[in-house]
């Protein structure tokens, strides 16, 4: 059991607070989706918590350990992180962009059999086997977004950080990597905490939904309560309806205005 | 065996061949029999002048292309190179300047290390002008500045030269060459070459993980205070050491890592020992047909691999404008 831990939070960019005094402590064993719109600080919030950026005033803590105390590879073996750029620069092999995710493990002599079976589990996990020969490059962006996931999983991380790893995935992959966040969180023990744009989608995976806006957080609870038509109108500006659907709540937009 | 390791190999074979071809080949051609026969005239040719211009082409060539590879690796821009990025103008610049220094600081290492430095300012530069977003057009342009600064620098010199003298010595740093090279100038600068390869061989890993952009390798644990440093170095080490007993030989780096890369599987860490290989072929190659190429007196080989490198660089730049643009 493990607990990543935000206290009062700031960030400005250019004179302005992006993030301004968030307040939230994460247990794994479970999935937390931050959702808000544009410019809410989500993803520089995110980078905080991963250790990536240093806030302006405030702390993240992994286990009362400030993460920026932590040593980089020691920090990268806890915490695994998915930018939201789905950035790849060159034209590598699947399985060999997967592997990179042993980086923070690999030791002079290159990968060894541990790391092989890691990389192999993680591509299995994301359901990318069958892309392991293909060059990333010519790969479609929902493909290229799940090798990034089985990048991710192959450093068998206690945390993972996701900025927006959904998007660009159709139905069936989105469904598909839900479930693997889920069961990461309910099954392996492991945190999750991914940024969304997609309400439903949001509400079927998460446990717990932090909405943010303006630097703050707007609502934070389990779907239900935090996915409420008042929260909508305050953070989006739109006017919502949460309809009972069989895979679980699905938010309606009815129209602009609160 | 690997594609990769098949590629190292045929690129050592070649190295191999080559270098028994250099210490042959130019205006006297020499049989293997005066390699070991002491009172054959030959012998001195072969051991004096055209031993250490073979090594010097393996060291220098090497350094070129693993300064490259390792340029377009941290940068993950295909057109990095320390010749078309002004980094080895910047260190002709800082070997022009000891000139003016008087007659004590003629010596060789004072040299190397004015040529060392202005490389070194050169890859800080660089890497300041084009920011961390590292989009091509912001290097290129970057790259460009510090082509045009160092140029009006040596310029200035040239103006300014006191001697006739001074006037050839400059314009042989700006047109490399390896002929007349004595043992002494490759003992100076193999050592220093060595410890920048070395440098640069300890961030392949960090390269590698750049491949995910600057965040993403961030979170993968790589230091890229650290990596960012002992590029600027080994940069500086590679090039500076190069062009202080060679001049400016560009294109080197450009064009190794690029024709390598698909061979080898793109990994820019596992780009760099190949690149150092292929650099050294590259180099060998087109210094032993610029012996051989018919002239009054010979072609330097800055200019012939500035002859053979333009439409390369040319080609590749319109090969990535989908990705410019």
């Amino acid at each position: 059991m493990s607990t990543l831990s935000a206290h009062d939070i700031q960030v400005r960019l250019g004179g302005k607070p992006v993030v301004a005094g968030v307040e939230a402590s994460f247990q794994s064993g479970t999935v937390t989706a931050i959702l808000g719109p544009n410019g809410a600080g989500k993803s520089t919030l995110l980078a905080c918590l991963a250790g990536l950026r240093k806030p302006g005033a405030g702390r993240v803590r992994l286990d009362e350990v400030d993460v920026l105390s932590m040593h980089a590879r020691a920090r990268a073996r806890r915490i695994g992180f998915i930018p939201q750029t789905a950035e790849v620069a060159w034209a590598v092999e699947a399985r060999i962009l997967v592997g990179l995710g042993r980086t923070p493990f690999i030791g002079s002599s290159g990968l060894s059999l541990e790391d092989a079976a890691a990389i192999d589990r993680a591509m299995d996990a994301a359901g990318v086997t069958e892309l392991a020969d293909r060059d990333v490059t010519t790969l479609s962006g929902g493909e290229r977004g799940r090798v990034l996931i089985a990048r991710a999983l192959a450093g068998d991380p206690e945390w993972l950080l996701a900025d927006e790893p959904l998007t660009g995935l159709d139905p069936g992959h989105q469904l598909d990597a839900g479930e693997l966040f889920r069961a990461m969180a309910h099954e392996q023990g492991r945190g999750v905490i991914v940024t969304l744009h997609d309400l439903s989608l949001a509400a079927r995976i998460a446990d717990r939904i932090i909405v943010m806006a303006a630097g703050k957080v707007l609502a934070d609870g389990p779907p239900s309560e935090a996915l409420s038509p008042d929260v909508m109108a305050r953070a989006y500006g739109v006017r919502a309806r949460v309809i009972e659907g069989d895979g679980g709540p699905l938010i309606e937009i009815v129209g602009r205005g609160g | 065996m690997t594609r990769r390791q098949t590629t190292i190999l045929a690129l050592i074979v070649l190295t191999v061949l080559l270098s028994m071809v250099s210490m042959a080949a130019g205006r006297v051609w020499t049989p293997f029999s005066a390699w070991t026969d002491h009172s054959d005239p030959r012998w001195a040719i072969i051991f004096e002048l055209r031993l250490p211009r073979t090594i010097l082409a393996i060291g220098v060539g090497a350094a070129l292309g693993m300064a490259g590879a390792a340029m377009q690796g941290y940068t993950r821009n295909p057109l990095a190179d320390p010749g078309a990025l002004g980094v080895s103008s910047m260190a002709a610049l800082g070997a022009v300047l000891t000139l003016y220094l008087g007659a004590g600081a003629a010596e060789p290492w004072v040299i190397a290390a004015a040529a060392m430095a202005g490389a070194l300012i050169a890859v800080m530069l660089l890497l300041a002008l084009s920011g961390q977003a590292s989009s091509i057009v912001t290097f290129i342009l970057a790259g460009v500045i510090l082509q045009t600064m160092a140029g009006a620098g040596v310029a200035l010199a040239l103006s300014l030269a006191p001697n006739p003298w001074a006037v050839n010595e400059i314009i042989n740093w700006l047109m490399g060459s390896l002929a007349d090279r004595s043992i002494g100038e490759v003992q100076m600068a193999l050592p220093l070459i060595a410890a920048g390869c070395i440098m640069l061989m300890f961030i392949g890993r960090g390269l590698d993980a750049l491949t995910l952009g600057e965040t993403g390798a961030r979170s993968l644990g790589v230091n890229m205070t650290a990596t960012r440093w002992i590029l600027a170095i080994g940069v500086a080490l590679t090039a500076g050491a190069s062009v202080a007993v060679t001049g400016v030989i560009g294109f080197v780096g450009l064009i190794v890592p690029h024709l390598l890369r698909p061979l080898v599987g793109a990994r820019p860490g596992g780009l760099l020992i190949p690149s150092a290989i292929g650099g050294a072929v590259l180099v060998l190659a087109a210094d032993i047909a610029v012996r051989l190429t018919p002239a009054a007196s010979e072609v330097k080989l800055g200019v012939a691999m500035a002859v053979l490198g333009g439409p390369f660089f040319f080609a590749l730049l319109l090969s990535l404008r989908r990705r410019i643009a």
